[in-house]
């Protein structure tokens, strides 16, 4: 079963885990993105294209499910403002073993940081508003999965 | 050429717009000639792409550099690096 979704509530890791573990599965690996404080953090936004987001997602999901035999996948990313301490993504991969489970979930996190058509915009207590530039190593962890 | 513009993150800011429908001249023929066509176009084009290396684009939904033809084009995007994740 793979559970893609992007929208501006509130993600329910607690709800979301339970309905992707409906079935029996050897092993689950978890991601969960939350919301830094740093710097006096008030607000991080996250800017998303209304159709291309979701087909980006969707299209990670179906590479990761193609790659490594998952019996269930879940890939939620949340867009819209959020305050420090709020999930941003949640990744839920689960397999017969550890090995695929681990490295689906990883390959997921990392492709989702250069593939996919998403903007975070930081807000600051003293005013300052800025976009997040990409991190020099997002890339080269992205490109081991090529 | 009638052309659909949709801009994202600070591109959009700069721009002003979040999309716009442009008669481009026949002679822009790929994604890197729109972008210097719109950054020597008017002031809001040259600030959004006085750095043409930090745009990204996606023709009709699909990723792609800045070689990639406009024939047959319908929406083209235009954006900064993503920082999702």
């Amino acid at each position: 079963m793979i559970r893609v979704a992007v929208g501006a509530g509130v993600i329910d890791v607690a709800a979301e885990m339970a309905a992707h573990d409906a079935g029996v599965h050897g092993a689950s690996a978890a991601f969960v993105g939350r919301v830094r404080g740093d710097g006096e953090l008030t607000e991080l936004f996250l800017e998303h294209h209304p159709v291309l987001t979701a087909s980006g997602l969707d299209a990670l999901a179906t590479g990761a499910a193609a790659r490594w035999r998952l019996d269930a996948l879940t890939l939620i990313h949340r867009v819209g403002g959020m305050a420090p301490g709020e999930t941003i993504v949640l990744v839920l991969a689960s397999s017969a073993h550890r090995a695929e489970a681990l490295a689906a979930c990883e390959f997921l996190i990392d492709r989702l940081k250069t593939d996919v058509m998403l903007w975070k915009r930081e807000r600051f207590a003293d005013g300052r508003v800025q976009w997040v530039e990409p991190r020099a190593g997002d890339h080269g962890r992205a490109e081991r999965w090529d | 050429m009638a052309l659909q513009i949709a801009y994202f993150a600070w591109v959009r800011e700069r721009m002003g717009v979040a999309d716009e429908t442009v008669e481009v001249p026949a002679q822009v023929a790929d994604v890197g000639a729109l972008v210097a066509w719109l950054a020597a176009r008017d002031g809001r084009g040259a600030l959004a792409f006085a750095e043409p290396h930090r745009i990204r684009a996606a023709i009709d939904g699909a990723m792609t550099g800045p070689d990639a033809s406009l024939a047959g084009a319908r929406e083209v995007a235009l954006f900064p690096p993503v920082t999702g994740g």
